[in-house]
Order: C-alpha cells, then structure tokens, then sequence
C-alpha cells in the first residue's frame, strides 16, 4: 500500500511525539544520575560521578540490588525448568485436559497483580511460609513460567515433532532424545524467555509488595526512597541500573527469537 | 555325536544378510500383523489388516491418501499404539514395545534431519546412540554416505543440500544401523519426477545389495509396480488385494484395485452382455485393446465392439484415445505411435472404429457392496 506524502509526513511527526514523550523521561533520569546539581532540574549543572560512587557505598541500595538479582535469577531458574516442562507436555503428548492445563498455566500474567500479591500473601500467612526472600521468588515464579512457557511452546508448535520420532526410531530414549534433539532445538527460544523473565522479575513492584515482609528489593528501595528529598541523585542512579537490567535482558531476547535457530530444514 | 540344529541353518534367510528368526517366530517372516486396528475416538484409521511381509522382500503398501497406509507403517515403526492386534517383528511381540527398542528404521516423509547437526552428525546418530567407538562410527558413516553416493558430504548441513540429497541423507541414515527391516514413508514424494525416477530404481539396487526387508509406503502405483517385489493395496483401512505386481495390475480383484492401479475400464451390466454374452463387471486394460476399421475381422478368440473415438489425448511415446460405444459405456484404449505421428492421431478423432481384444483380457471383478461406494475415490 502506498501512501500520501502527507499523510507519511503527519504520521512521522506522530510516531516521533510519541516516542518522545515515552523516552525523554527516561533519559532524563540517565542525565540527571550525572548531574553535579542535588535537585533534579533543568538545565544541568555539571557532570559528576559523585552520586554512582556514593551509590555504589550505600548498603541499603546495594543489599536491594543484589536481592533483586538473585530473586529474578532464582525465579527464572524455576520458570526455566517448569516452563520448559509444561510446553513439551502440552504440544509433544495427548493427555486428558491438555488444553485446560495450556490456559491454566497462561492465566497468571493476565490476572492482576493485585490479586496475584493478595491471594499468594493470604496463603502464605495461612500455611505458616515466612513472607520475605522466598515468598518473593515464588511470586514472580507465577508469571516467569508463563513468558518461558509461551517461548518454547510457539518454537515446539513450528518444529516438526518428527525429528522427535526420528530420533527415538534411531534408538534414542526419551531422556536422550530430549538432551540431543529437544533441547538444542529450543535452546533460543527458552533463552529469549528466561531473558524476558528476569527483566520482568527484575522490575516487579506490586507482587513483591505483598510478598516481601521487610525486605526490600531494589524497585522497593527505589519506591520509598523517591520520597527523600537527600536520596533523590541516589534513586536516579538505580532508576538507570533498573533500566540497563530490564533494556539488555529484552534486547538479547529480540535478537534471539528473530533469528530461525532450529527451525525446519 | 551329538545333533544340533541351529533354527538358522534349518531356514536360510531368504536373500543376502539378514538372519531369519530368533527362534520364536515363523522362519522367514519378518515382520507380522494379527487384527491390527488403529482408531482415534470415533475415526477408523485401519480397520483390521493381517499381513505378513518376508524376510528381504521389496514390499509396498499402496492406497489413497487416507487408507490407512501410513498408520500402519507407523504401528510397525511404533510410533502409533495399534487400538487392537499385535505387530510381530522377527517373531518377537513388539506391539507395547517403545520405537527406540525396535530394530527397524525409518526414512521420514520430510525426512526429518537433524537441522542443528551436519550430515555426518546425522548418519552417525543411531551410531552415537548405540555408543559404538567413535573411530568405527566415523568409517561406518562414511560407508553409508558413499553408498547413497554422497561420499565427503559429512561436514555440510542439511539445510546446504538439495531435495534429493537430503532424501539420500536420510536413507544412509536409516541404512547405518543395519537394520533388519527399514520403513519407507513415501519417500520419494517430494521430489520431483525425474528425480523421483532415478531414485527408484537406486532404492532398488540398495534394497538388492543389503538384503534388508523394505517396507514401502507409496500413493504411486507406478512406483509400487516398478519396485516392489509383493505389494498390498489398501483402501478404507483394510487390504483389498495382496500380490506381486504382476498379479495385481493383471488381475484386480476389485473396481477400485481396477481403477486405483492403473485406468478402469469398466463393462458392466447389460453392455457386458450384449458385447461379450457373459454376465458381471469386467475390466479390460486400455493397452490390450486395439482400435480397428468398422469391418475388421475378429479372431475366434477374441471380442469386438463398435464405436465412436470421442477425444484423443496424445502422450507422445503413446496416443490415449477415449471410445464411446455404441452400446454404451466408455473405454480407454491406449496405442503405442509406432508409425502414428501425432496430427494423424489426432484426426482420428469422431471416426467409428470397431474395439477387439483378447477374452483372456477380460477380468472379472467382485462386486462388494463396500466396494462400489468407494469407486470414486479411486
């Protein structure tokens, strides 16, 4: 289709307002993590690296920080593993209820969060689990199950499921088929999606609000210290930590599941 | 002295080197099906097949698509549990045993290479699998890769190969096992028909010099003609006829065995009795007919019938003229162009001409009720 000059013109200027009003703030806060000024304000004083070494030294940012990791790591390990599961069960075999199980395990990234947060901390105060660390991995398990299951099973549904057949008529087991033949050809797609899932368990406010007890991880160090007016240059330094960690993890998944590693010959 | 038979001595194997029997099981069959049934919920896929396929035999299973061919190749494979019967490999009951324990191989509609792996990786896998020493593997695939000729292609990537070779690939792939039996699944469908030619009678010379039993699975009647040493004829599910191909194509048992291998053409009812005196269906092959003048004479031996050509499709080492007669019905008769050059075959279109073959030629077929109703789909 082609269209008018004009209208091609009109819908440059649109498409770039747009992304200026969503970008502009962001780098805002890159600029302001380097502004020798204490408050944030335009135009900039000058340049510093003050704040990210005084960031660097503060054990409250730096305990978030390394909580945030290790949750969104051990979060993906176990959406990695039962996410990978889930879609090999449901596009490789027939079993009763299979297409119930497909919407059962999708559902959690469309509830909520809210709710998710509510429910996980009502059970968790009923069955005796500590809220805290592990409360919180089991939070953002929910919904990193779903983006790797989502991954693998679309990459599962465009390979043939005889190279499968062709390697257990070769004599291969299960195990070994899945090790040699299942797995290299999901390895892309399941790397996309535990890339997706940490960003995403990285970031993660509303579950972990509910699920955390007094920990803080580093979202949460940001949510409460945004408020003091003297932490401001050290919350716009781990607002651009926050944003490196989400940007990469999602850019490697776009290159990734782009490319046609182990599709059909 | 003492007296020992060894069951493999007693019945040797039937071409070449494949052994017989463990002992268990008929001598010299190797693959047997007992009532093998496949449905899914309501859908019949085979309906009930007994078969019995020899030891080193070239056997294909032919049928429209939907005829439950290929489920029963992959109930011998394993990879379909039958829903009642037993598939017996080499006398062993293998019907609840696991395809990877098996010992047959199979070459995949679309081939299903490995697409991570190169060539030689993929020939090498069963090898791999079945842990032999990687110095032998490596000999080992590149013996079978010079029999598809294709010798020195292991480090390429199938996704480097054409149509053909990667066909040929999967073929040394399944061969490097050595396995006893070896299922083809329309293999050479996706190729295109000179190819497909060439290809057919190099299967056959393989199939010759390793002495595996082949099972071939093919919708092509000129393919399983050609090829096979015995072949089934499947329709709805089941066996209609069962034969060498000789026997087949010269006598169908039924219309649609008439019709599916080969052209039908069909006398029936009242035309039958009026041009041959004989009661039943019959079918006469086109290439047993000859087109005559109006008043050529007839042999004791033969029967004629008059008629009009009514199209003339002219095929180039042959001319296929269809004829209406005059008392109904219409045949297909086919002439070699020995001295006939195309614009002469084609103006013989709209001549009366008087149709004379052999009685011998004259199959009768068995009219089943189930029969009829699948005339069409042939």
């Amino acid at each position: 289709m082609s269209i008018g000059r004009r209208t091609r013109l009109a819908l440059g200027i649109v498409t770039v307002a747009i992304l200026v009003f969503i970008y502009l703030p962001i780098g805002l806060i890159v600029v302001y993590s380097f502004n020798s000024g204490t408050t944030p304000a335009w135009p900039p004083v000058g340049f510093t690296l003050d704040w990210w070494a005084l960031a660097v030294r503060n054990s409250g940012l730096q305990q978030a920080f390394l909580t945030s990791i290790v949750a969104a790591l051990c979060a993906t390990a176990i959406a990695l593993v039962l996410g990978t599961l889930a879609s090999i069960a449901v596009a490789r075999h027939r079993f009763f209820g299979r297409e119930s199980i497909s919407f059962v395990v999708v559902l959690p990234i469309a509830l909520p969060g809210i709710v998710t947060g509510m429910a996980l901390s009502t059970t968790f105060a009923q069955v005796g689990f500590p809220l805290g660390f592990f409360a919180i991995v089991v939070g953002h398990a929910t919904f990193c199950i779903v983006i790797v299951y989502n991954n693998a099973i679309a990459r599962l549904r465009r390979v043939s499921g005889s190279f499968e057949e062709a390697a257990a008529d070769l004599g291969a087991d299960q195990w070994l088929t899945f090790r040699t033949i299942t797995l290299p050809a999901l390895r892309s797609a399941i790397v996309a999606g535990a890339l997706l899932a940490f960003a995403l368990s990285f970031d993660e406010v509303i579950v972990t609000i509910f699920t955390a007890g007094g920990v803080k991880t580093l979202p949460i160090w940001i949510f409460q210290s945004f408020r003091l007016a003297n932490q401001l240059p050290l919350v716009n330094v781990a607002g651009v930590v926050a944003i490196l960690l989400s940007v990469v993890p999602v850019y490697l998944a776009t290159r990734l599941s782009s490319s046609v590693v182990g599709a059909r010959t | 002295m003492t007296l020992s038979i060894d069951p493999r001595e007693a019945h040797p194997p039937a071409r070449g080197g494949s052994a017989t029997s463990n002992g268990a099981g008929t001598p010299g069959i190797a693959v047997r099906l007992d009532g093998v049934e496949k449905r899914y919920g309501d859908v019949v896929a085979v309906a009930g097949v007994d078969l019995e396929v020899r030891d080193g035999e070239f056997f294909s299973m032919l049928g429209p698509s939907g005829s439950g061919k290929t489920t029963t190749l992959r109930m011998i494979a394993g990879f379909e549990l039958p829903t009642r019967g037993r598939v017996v490999l080499h006398g062993r009951d293998v019907t609840d045993v696991a395809p990877f324990d098996r010992d047959v191989n199979t070459v995949f509609q679309d081939y299903a290479l490995f697409p991570h792996m190169t060539v030689g990786d993929n020939v090498g896998y069963g090898l791999m699998v079945r842990k032999v020493p990687v110095a032998e593997r490596a000999g080992r695939v590149a013996e079978a890769l010079r029999m598809v000729r294709l010798d020195g292609y292991e480090r390429r990537r199938p996704s480097q190969l054409s149509g053909g070779q990667r066909q040929r690939v999967a073929l040394a792939r399944a061969l490097v096992n050595r396995p006893r039996v070896l299922l083809l699944d329309e293999p050479l469908g996706a190729l295109d028909l000179k190819l497909r030619e060439e290809m057919q009678i190099e299967l056959k010379a393989i199939q010759q010099q390793v002495g595996i039993t082949f099972i071939y699975v093919t919708h092509d009647q000129e393919e399983a003609l050609t090829m096979s040493d015995r072949l089934a004829v499947f329709n709805a599910g089941r066996i209609v006829q069962l034969g060498t191909p000789a026997e087949v194509y010269e006598r169908p048992g039924t219309r649609f065995v008439a019709g599916f291998v080969g052209t039908s053409n069909l006398v029936t009812g009242d035309v039958a009795r009026s041009i041959m005196g004989r009661d039943g269906t019959f079918t006469i092959r086109p290439e047993k007919i000859r087109l005559a003048e109006p008043d050529a004479s007839v042999g004791a031996d033969e029967t004629a019938a008059a008629g009009t050509i009514r199209d003339v499709v002219y095929l180039g080492p042959d001319t296929r003229y269809i004829v209406e007669l005059d008392a109904g019905a219409r045949l297909v008769v086919t002439q070699q162009n020995l001295a006939t050059t195309s614009t002469e075959a084609l103006a013989q279109q709209g001549r009366a001409v008087r149709l004379v073959w052999k009685r011998q030629h004259e199959l009768p077929l068995v009219e089943g009720e189930s029969d009829t109703q699948e005339e069409d789909k042939g």
